[in-house]
């Protein structure tokens, strides 16, 4: 079978399903590492494309669809989801049959979507996922009867379990089989889809219900531990209490598990450096390669254990189904300042970068609220800010415990910062709702998807996505900015004679210079004032300048050391600390601002932004310069 | 148990509190949505009439939001949106 010729095209399947259904595990299940992430034309949806070969050998396209509850398309997400699957996509064809991912435990809200589906005329396999959490619950499913009732093959799966996909790969060939001796539906099939009215909505409850009485058993009272843990985890008070530790040991984590890899790294890095020094003859080339390329690429590379570590606790706050319950706690006291609770999740991707979060922010589907996620997820503080935090803590705070010894400072301080962006976040958004952005929220209505245990494979794949995104970027962006900054910092080479350091003189140097006067109210120096330059690219970037600019040659931990200890000596405190409370505003980031224009479609949101953070950049740092001087006394 | 009782809204049914769907009606309540939409919305989430449900949690501050058990699923939703839901309650949890 497998040795006659392929199909001119290989047959496209798109996934379907309601959010939390396990799609995305579903779709892991199928393709393993084979799967691709790029974007729609002409949208900045995530198109998660995979490839797999199917038992009888042939290769099948798959594509993973946003999660809807309707194919009405509320948010930009779920309209990609409608327009893949009725073929109106620019760029992409009708796929030519639909897996449909239903959690089974949940049948009667899942199988909506299922018949509204069945309308586009295509040929739809369902897929009851989770069917082992279903059957603890004393489920019973009478696959057969609610196969014929739907008109749709149906088959059992656990995608978290090792072959327990079988099932569907088999259905998903005796499909293909029967639609290349049948002929694939043509993308002129009749589609009987239109926009449900609440009527509609109501048929296909209706129906819904009559099908699970004829083919389901439901027991009486499922999810038990769910709702022990949601008694304790949503209580008003205790529950936020847990939520706030939650969040203070993923800080911790972030600090203290990170340290052995990136002490692996730092090690390795400083061994490519010794390398380089002694085996090559000094020159610029050299220069280039330590002072340069390792130098700089390097300290941001080192940065890699502290962003795992962030997204692996954002990813498991939301494969555990934790996420929605910190939206549920949160949003009375987000609405307190016009946000609503779903904000919760693109904020808290934006302490991993704002990128993302400014992505997620299309969770929210009325736009004023978007904007005003939008516009300040920047405060909350991104990961590409931790080195200059790290470094300027290491410096200038001493490593003391407080408060009994079960606190350290710098630990303490580093909170601090972290507080002082959501605050001033908050105020803006305060501000905000009450004066450019009125109107009334748009509603909560979210589901709170049963607990669940994260699962190792799922949460492994959405991290190599993280670390492979990251490492473009210190590949590209990060170095061309490394070597532009060298070269800058290195010529033109100081006359004979030349008193000062070399960078003086440079090119660095000047634009360092022009700036500084600018910069000086606030405590800035020339270093600082350059380093800010490069600093607007990739945030991070900052600590390898300040490394070049001050003329070390080491590496990693050790640049952070020895840089520490020359910055403690250079600077006053009172401009370290202003460069901190810069730092919590950060202007500086235009990948940010690329992504804000392109979500919201405007110009005129990116330039608000970017006048804003900096008027608040410059007011944070000069006041907190002033008054640091005037309580040190400096 | 189930005596005739007055349809009152989600809204005002406290934390333990069973109840029947006996209708949605969103006039009156406030919200950004176009008409219709809301009701909509809450049917997609399963609040539709027939559905038994529970109010299981309440946020904080002011009960809001809460988490109301529907049939087979848990959904969060603010007060003000519950209004917009017409109950027969079922009396509470023993």
């Amino acid at each position: 079978m497998s040795d006659q010729s392929p199909p001119k095209t290989s047959p496209r399947i798109a996934l379907v399903g309601n959010p939390n259904s396990g799609k995305t595990a579903v779709f892991n299940a199928l393709t393993g590492s084979r799967q691709k992430v790029a974007n729609y034309a002409g949208v900045t949806v995530e198109k998660k494309e995979g490839l797999f070969v199917s038992p009888a050998g042939t290769r099948v396209r798959i594509i993973d669809l946003p999660g809807t509850y309707s194919l009405r398309a509320r948010s930009p997400d779920e309209a990609v989801t409608r327009d893949v699957v009725l073929g109106r996509m620019q760029g992409e064809t009708i796929p030519d049959a639909i897996v449909f991912v239903a959690d089974a435990t949940n049948l009667k809200q899942n199988l909506r979507l299922a018949l509204e589906l069945r309308r586009l005329g295509r040929p739809i396999i369902l897929a009851l996922n989770m069917m082992d959490a279903a059957e603890k619950q004393g489920m019973a499913v009478d696959a057969s009867e609610l196969s014929a009732e739907l008109g749709m093959p149906v088959v059992g799966t656990i995608a978290i379990e090792k072959g327990g996909v079988q099932g569907l790969l088999d259905q998903i060939d005796r499909t293909i089989q029967v639609a290349e001796t049948e002929g694939w539906v043509g993308s002129q099939a009749e589609c009987g889809w239109s926009e449900p009215s609440s009527h509609d909505l109501r048929d296909y409850h209706r129906e819904v219900e009559r099908i699970l009485g004829r083919a389901v058993q439901v027991p009486p009272k499922p999810h038990g531990l769910t709702r022990k843990l949601d008694s304790v985890l949503l209580h008003p008070l205790l529950g936020l209490t847990i939520l706030m530790l939650v969040l203070f040991l993923m800080f911790q984590g972030v600090f203290s598990w990170a340290k052995y890899p990136m002490d692996l790294i730092d090690a390795g890095l400083s061994g490519l450096n010794a390398f380089i020094l002694d085996s090559m003859a000094d020159g610029p080339l050299r220069s280039l390669l330590t002072d340069g390329i390792i130098a700089g690429v390097g300290t941001v590379v080192m940065f890699l254990p502290q962003i795992l570590v962030l997204f692996l606790f954002i990813q498991l706050l939301e494969d555990t189904g934790y996420m929605a319950r910190a939206a549920f706690l949160l949003d009375k006291l987000m609405g307190g300042v016009g946000l609503h609770g779903r904000a919760f999740i693109p904020l808290l991707s934006s302490f991993a970068c704002a990128v993302p979060g400014v992505m997620a922010a299309r969770v929210i589907e009325n736009r004023a609220d978007r904007i005003a996620t939008i516009m300040i997820a920047p405060l909350m503080t991104c990961s590409a800010r931790l080195p200059v935090y790290t470094l300027l803590i290491a410096a200038f705070v001493p490593n003391k415990t407080v408060l009994g010894g079960w606190v350290g400072l710098p630990g303490l301080v580093m909170f601090c910062l972290y507080a002082a962006g959501i605050v001033a976040g908050l105020l803006v958004a305060f501000v905000m709702k009450r004066t450019v952005l009125k109107g009334d929220r748009e509603p909560l209505l979210m589901e709170l998807p049963a607990y669940r245990m994260p699962r190792p494979k799922n949460v492994g794949l959405a991290l190599l996505d993280r670390a492979k995104a990251f490492l473009t970027r210190a590949g590209t962006t990060i170095f061309a900015m490394m070597v532009l900054v060298w070269f800058l910092a290195s010529f033109p080479a100081p006359p004979d004679g030349a008193t000062d350091v070399a960078i003086r003189y440079s090119a660095a140097g000047a634009i360092g210079h022009a700036l500084a006067p600018l910069l000086a109210p606030v405590g800035f120096n020339w270093q600082i004032a350059l380093a800010l330059v490069p600093g607007m690219a990739a945030r991070e970037v900052v600590v390898g300048v300040l490394g070049t600019v001050y003329a070390l040659s080491d590496t990693g931990e050790a640049l952070h050391n020895s840089l520490g200890a020359v910055l403690a000596q250079s600077w006053s405190l009172s401009t370290a600390l202003a460069l901190l409370a810069w730092y919590v505003f950060a202007p500086q980031c235009l990948a940010t601002l690329t992504v804000v224009r392109r979500e919201l479609n405007s110009r005129f949101w990116p330039v608000a932004m970017f006048v804003f953070l900096t008027s608040l950049a410059y007011g944070g740092a000069y006041a907190t310069f002033h008054i640091s001087r005037w309580l040190l006394g400096e | 148990m189930s005596q005739l009782q007055e349809r009152v809204s989600l809204a005002s049914l406290a934390k333990g509190a069973r109840a029947e769907i006996v209708g949605l009606d969103e006039t009156g309540v406030p919200t950004p949505l176009e008409a219709g939409e809301l009701e909509r919305r809450l049917i997609e989430m399963g609040l539709v009439e027939g559905a038994k449900v529970q109010v299981l949690h309440e946020g904080f501050p002011k009960r809001d939001p809460i988490a109301v058990r529907v049939d087979d699923h848990t959904v969060a939703l603010r007060r003000a949106e519950a209004q917009a839901v017409m109950v027969i309650p079922a009396g509470d949890e023993a």
